[in-house]
């Protein structure tokens, strides 16, 4: 497993909201810009890859205790989001790269799209 | 990469704590008509290397053992305090934040500072020892409350004796409030932390409080209301609105159909997975619904094993019985 800082440092992402968890292990990935799809099937330590920018986000990594949440294409959360994400301990990450180029990044770092078996 | 600059517990405490929370009272003073001779004897004895000097409560000087060795040299060991003393002394204020005397220890470099308060009575005195003392009482403190609020929630099943005890949670959800969405659901989420619920059974009420919270936000004319009732062996999640109503339930829960309009599709709602999530995390799930007059869901999810440790007791029940037989 991966730490979030190495994600980080590889893909070159500029962290807002929480930089609290940045030694916390990723689990393995999601990418999709509907809300109720990364409700579905992200999980505890995953990596939520989105285009979403919203305040909304930041309400599903924390609900469902995300890793971080990979924002693409130069979307940049508002103030008010960003001061949420804060507060409630969700890790922002911000490329201005697509979320094709991203999940390909991650899985050549070996991140999938399951969680390993032990 | 850019780094965000992290505040811990410890650098908000040091801002927060007052000089007064941690200071050492009752600390060892001379006054200014002591002779150093007399002064020698006091430092040997405490075992200390220098004291305050306080005239009527106030600091008016400092004294250490390097003056008394001056004294000495000069022969002039009978001369009283004052005139050996230093006078422009560094002190802080007892009310204000540790901080400060941070930032002086290491711009002067002393070792010890002087507390006086606003009419600059001498009040004690500041060590870096104190410091670190008082930020891990007030660590401890901050974390023993956690504790016993924890332990609190988690018991209240218990505590609290009746056929059917029930902890209601209740909230007014306003229409095309996105920015506030998910809110109602992390904090039923949370509530549910604390009283000790499993981390599973914690994410399907999140994911079926959240669905339904943006239900309410998405769909409605006038918002309405999220009621999560929590029992010991259940958790009841009850969404209800007055408006617009569904046209055809059987449709609506079928995953991937949507009614929502474009703009809201592009915020990344309204993907028509929200009542199929609601149903897949739920054990059981009712929506009934007429246009024109509102609509209302009800999602219960089953805790097993029980939520709390309230049927412990009964196995030694059970034990005690076959003792006495």
């Amino acid at each position: 497993m991966i730490a979030l800082a190495e994600i980080v440092q590889k893909l070159n992402l500029e962290v807002v909201g929480s930089a609290e968890n940045l030694d916390r292990r990723v689990v393995a990935g999601y990418a999709s810009d509907l809300l109720s799809c990364a409700m579905n099937r992200a999980k505890k330590d995953y990596v939520w890859v989105t285009l979403q920018s919203h305040a909304n986000v930041v309400a599903v990594a924390s609900l469902l205790d995300l890793a971080a949440v990979i924002i693409t294409e130069g979307n940049r959360p508002d103030d008010e989001t960003i001061a949420r994400a804060e507060s409630e301990g969700v890790c922002l990450l911000l490329t201005p790269k697509t979320t094709f180029t991203v999940v390909g990044e991650l899985t050549a770092l070996g991140v999938r799209g399951e969680p390993e078996q032990p | 990469m850019s780094q965000v600059p992290q505040i811990t517990r410890i650098q908000e405490l040091i801002y927060e704590l007052p000089i007064e929370r941690v200071v050492t009272r009752n600390v060892i003073t001379v006054s200014p008509d002591t002779t150093m001779s007399e002064l020698k004897e006091i430092l040997r004895i405490n075992r200390i290397s220098g004291t305050p000097v306080v005239e009527g409560g106030r600091l008016v000087g400092i004294i250490s053992i390097e003056d008394l060795i001056k004294a000495l040299e000069s022969g002039d060991i009978q001369a009283p305090v004052r005139e050996r003393m230093a006078t422009r002394v560094i002190t802080v204020q007892a009310n204000e934040s540790v901080v400060e005397a941070v930032k002086k220890f290491a711009q002067y470099k002393v070792g010890r500072l002087p507390v006086v308060n606003e009419h600059g009575d001498l009040v004690g005195i500041l060590t870096g020892g104190d410091i670190t003392r008082g930020l891990l009482e007030a660590i401890g403190l901050d974390y023993h409350a956690e504790e016993i609020s924890r332990y609190r929630a988690r018991h209240i099943f218990e505590d609290i004796v009746s056929d059917q005890t029930g902890l209601i949670l209740r909230y007014h959800i306003k229409p095309r409030d996105f920015t506030g969405g998910g809110s109602a659901s992390s904090k039923i989420k949370r509530a549910l932390d604390r009283l000790g619920a499993p981390p599973l059974i914690q994410r399907r009420v999140a994911i079926a409080a959240y669905e339904a919270e943006m239900n309410l936000i998405i769909h409605t004319d006038n918002g309405g209301e999220l009621i999560a009732e929590i029992q010991p062996e259940v958790i009841r999640i009850v969404a209800t609105d007055n408006g617009p109503g569904i046209a055809d339930i059987e449709q609506a829960m079928q995953p991937g159909f949507s009614t929502a309009p474009n703009w809201i599709r592009e915020l990344g709602f309204g993907a028509g997975m929200g009542l199929a999530n609601i149903k897949k995390c739920s054990d059981s799930m009712k929506l009934e619904s007429q246009v024109g007059v509102g609509t209302r869901l009800e999602i219960v999810i089953r805790i097993q094993p029980v939520m709390s440790s309230g049927n412990a007791a009964r196995p030694s029940e059970g034990q005690q019985k076959q003792e006495t037989s």
